[in-house]
């Protein structure tokens, strides 16, 4: 009798286990299938105007990769901060802080953004939608610099010190290069998340169908032309939307997969 | 050189605390003419963009006249829309009113389905990585699992709305926009966050225990059951909860799948809306008191989560993950 | 005159009412090497990161009486202990060396390793860099083995190895003290005689502490030796003494082994 249950416990764990997997083949068969057959080359080399996604693409990485820029400094400074500088109370309550808001709505600070730099600002414009996208970015990337942080062993420090080193440069020099594999990888999964965020870019720099690099205005994306594309009665628009989700994906996940790779030799 | 680099890192991480403020008040001013025109009231008031007689005070629920369609007063409140001006200082013999009952019923039952649907999955895919798969095989269904989690949500709305909710429908009937779908998605959406933390819970069990419990004779079903779980127990209720916490403010892919109706559900299968739903779907044409009262959602939003989290974070997890 | 004199030094760890080590008089002597030897929990280690006021990268810790270091220059000493600001820290560290038990080479190529002490003292002469360096892994008898690879990595060196560039990285830069941490006990036997073998050659132009929980590590390489016990020093003596003719009943016990 115990050997059964055993049995069925163990099956329904297997089982489980199928069904995870089942989902993401599910999704990923269907982002294949329905993209490809929306999938050609000049989809590429037009912008949303004449039927492609290029502005759409190259707009998506340039929020992203602006994002990117600010958040990547300050989240690591942060992190830097409460990993090898804070003291007690406060070093925590920043850490807590930014713990809870890895998880906060991001539609809730779409909203934020969009109260101060979108209205008072007379309307869309790529600077609000790459700070909302920054703002999602930074707890990220504090978190994940301080957790390597901390599995850099103490003795390097106090080797570092030992040598006569201030402290910034011990940090610099030693610590960080230590912990330089898993704060890289940390840094590509924080990209390749906020590059497939919709809810922040939706009323911060919404979408464009023209090629642009003019942050002032409302700045193409991706994700937001998706949800537009998808609300459109149109065929050719869901096709479209299907060949935009399948070009997402991909690039989310490859970065990703190119993330975790580098960490493949870590534990 | 030293001082200089301990104030910048000061400053940077001073920032988190800033923005965390700095949302909560921009909230909250963006939601005050919300607040104060229609106070908690809101709450549970389920009217949304409805015109009411002025005479009227806003404790009478039941007592709207032209609350009796649900969709013709949609119309009407269009029109109305573009007539008059929702800003309450306009001289009309009605005034909107709004209230956030629905989409708040629909945020916390959308994610009641996806906590119900997840939970068993989750824990048997956990189950699976600790401690029944071999090295190789966990490794790589590990990286499967969060392959899935992170696909952006807008691809679960895709494939939710055109692949998932007809399925759904036909085994339940009712509408394929429905809070079911979109709850059921959203489970989905929060397995392999859940399947993960859950796992590092179990992980933390000490070896020589399970392996006392082994040398008793014990079975793996037991070991999981008597020696483990009650072992992570708190880990794993912390990840639900905090698992719970991210589902609240889900968007993209219920927006595609709730069916974005002011209406409470008579049923599962019935569309409805949730507040995130409501802020992305609103947000670009309101104006006046309307903006203002998907303020007022979004700040219960941020409190809702922010609580939720918290409650995980503190009462159960202490930093599960390294 | 002795390099270091302890002087009825007591420390207290932050948060803790019990000092560590109570009132400890000691003198580091010049160009020797004095073992500070215990069993566990007895201070020893305490004191040693005092010497070079590691303790401080945590703060909290009491101090009281005195650490006092013979400026070569001047033939005056100095309180360590009496040090607040950055720079006299880092002057401090750059006299005072410092190798620990676990071997700590830095991500970065071997030769960078060694230079780093010598960089941020400031030395970016290329040629002088490249001579200290290779001094200092001649020094350390690693030169044979790594001259070639100088910009490979240091973490494929062995345990021995790394042991022995983080002593080449500590020579580097002519510091008038080395305290070692119980710099053997992570190693294996042959790499532990290697190592015993260069720090007595080290002390022709250092003056050396070490802190060693292996007896017969202490009796074969040491000049001096003090042994201590809960936070007190029992008795401090020429090695041979204390080994053969221990003074205190508490040392002889710990010698012969019953108790340790």
């Amino acid at each position: 009798m115990r050997l059964q249950l055993n049995k069925l416990f163990l099956a329904l764990s297997v089982f489980s286990a199928l069904i995870g997997l089942g989902f993401l083949g599910w999704i990923l068969i269907t982002l294949f299938v329905k993209g490809l057959a929306s999938m050609h080359l000049s989809l590429f080399l037009n912008d949303l105007v004449d039927g492609g996604l290029r502005n759409l693409i190259v707009g998506q990485l340039i929020l992203a990769g602006l994002a990117a820029l600010v958040g990547i400094p300050l989240g690591m400074v942060a992190g830097i901060y409460i990993r090898e500088y804070g003291r007690g109370k406060y070093a925590e309550l920043i850490r807590d802080l930014s713990d809870i808001m890895v998880s906060a709505p991001s539609i809730v600070i779409g909203a934020f953004v969009y109260a101060f730099a979108v209205a008072p600002f007379g309307g869309a414009n790529g600077f609000a939608g790459v700070i909302a996208l920054s703002i999602m970015m930074i707890p990220i990337i504090i978190n994940t610099t301080d957790s390597m942080l901390s599995l850099v062993p103490k003795e390097l420090r106090e080797a570092g010190i030992a040598l006569g080193a201030s402290k910034y440069r011990v940090i610099l020099d030693i610590v960080i290069k230590a912990a330089k594999v898993g704060i890289m990888t940390g840094v590509l999964l924080a990209f390749a998340r906020i590059a497939g965020e919709t809810a922040p870019l939706l009323f911060t720099s919404e979408t464009s169908n023209y090629f642009s690099l003019d942050l002032r205005d409302s700045f193409p994306s991706l994700t937001v032309s998706i949800y537009n594309l998808a609300n459109e009665p149109e065929k050719s628009s869901r096709d479209l939307a299907w060949a935009a989700s399948f070009i997402l994906t991909a690039m989310v996940l490859i970065i990703n997969l190119v993330g975790r790779y580098l960490t493949r030799h870590k534990k | 050189m030293e001082k200089l680099f301990q104030k910048i890192s000061f400053a940077s991480a001073t920032l988190v605390l800033i923005l965390l403020l700095g949302i909560f008040t921009t909230l909250y001013i963006s939601a005050k003419p919300a607040i104060d025109e229609f106070g908690l009231h809101f709450i549970v008031d389920k009217r949304w963009n409805q015109e009411v007689p002025l005479t009227q005070t806003d404790n009478t629920l039941t007592q709207t006249p032209t609350a009796v369609d649900e969709n013709a007063d949609d119309e009407i409140a269009d029109e109305d829309d573009m007539i008059l001006d929702e800003d309450d200082e306009e001289a009309a013999d009605t005034k909107t009113v709004y209230g956030g009952l629905v989409p708040i019923v629909g945020t916390i039952l959308s994610t009641l389905i996806a906590l119900t649907f997840a939970l068993p999955i989750a824990m048997g895919i956990a189950v699976f990585l600790a401690e029944i798969a071999s090295k190789n095989v966990s490794k790589f269904v590990g990286i499967a699992i969060e392959l899935l989690a992170a696909i952006p949500s807008i691809i679960f709305g895709m494939w939710g709305l055109y692949y998932f909710a007809p399925i759904i429908s036909d085994t339940f009937g009712g509408y394929q926009v429905s809070l079911l779908t979109a709850g059921l998605v959203l489970g989905v959406m929060i397995l392999p966050f859940m399947a993960a933390v859950t796992r590092d819970s179990m992980n933390t069990t000490p070896d020589v225990l399970k392996e006392s419990a082994y040398a008793l004779g014990a079975t793996k079903f037991e070991v999981v059951k008597d020696v483990i779980f009650p072992y992570s127990k708190v880990g794993i209720i912390g990840s639900i909860i905090l698992a719970l916490g991210r589902a609240l403010g889900e968007t993209m892919a219920v927006a595609f799948l709730i069916g974005a109706v002011y209406s409470l559900p008579e049923k599962i299968t019935d569309p409805t809306i949730s507040i995130p739903v409501a802020m992305a779907v609103n947000f670009g044409e309101a104006s006046g008191l309307g903006e203002s009262a998907l303020f007022y959602l979004g700040l219960i939003l941020f409190v809702m989560s922010f609580a939720v989290i918290s409650l995980a974070k503190f009462y159960f997890l202490k930093r599960v993950k390294s | 005159m002795p390099v270091m004199n302890i002087k009825k030094f007591s420390f207290t760890y932050p948060g803790v009412d019990h000092p560590s080590l109570k009132s400890i008089t000691l003198p580091i002597k010049k160009n020797k090497i004095t073992a500070l030897i215990g069993p566990s929990g007895c201070g020893k280690s305490t004191l040693l990161r005092s010497m070079n006021r590691i303790h401080d990268l945590y703060p909290g810790n009491k101090y009281d009486g005195k650490i006092e270091l013979l400026d070569l220059e001047s033939g005056k000493y100095r309180n360590i202990l009496e040090i607040k600001k950055e720079n006299e820290f880092i002057e401090l560290r750059q006299k005072v060396g410092m190798i620990f038990q676990k071997p700590t080479p830095f991500p970065m190529s071997i030769f960078d390793n060694v230079a780093y002490g010598l960089r941020i003292a400031g030395i970016k002469n290329k040629s002088e860099l490249s001579d200290r360096v290779e001094a200092a892994l001649k020094g350390s008898a690693l030169w044979k083995e790594v001259h070639d690879r100088l910009d490979k990595s240091a973490m494929g060196l062995s345990g021995g190895q790394q042991q022995r560039l983080c002593i080449a990285r500590a020579v580097a830069v002519k510091p008038e003290v080395l305290l070692f941490d119980e710099p053997t006990s992570a190693l294996d036997p042959i790499s532990t005689g290697a190592i015993e073998e260069l720090i007595v050659e080290l002390k022709n132009d250092v003056s050396i502490a070490i802190v060693t929980h292996n007896m017969q590590q202490a009796s074969r390489i040491s000049d001096y030796t003090a042994f201590m016990y809960l936070g007190d020093l029992i008795e401090y003596d020429k090695t041979e003494n204390i080994f053969l003719n221990p003074k205190e009943k508490q040392t002889e016990d710990y010698i012969t082994g019953r108790f340790g």
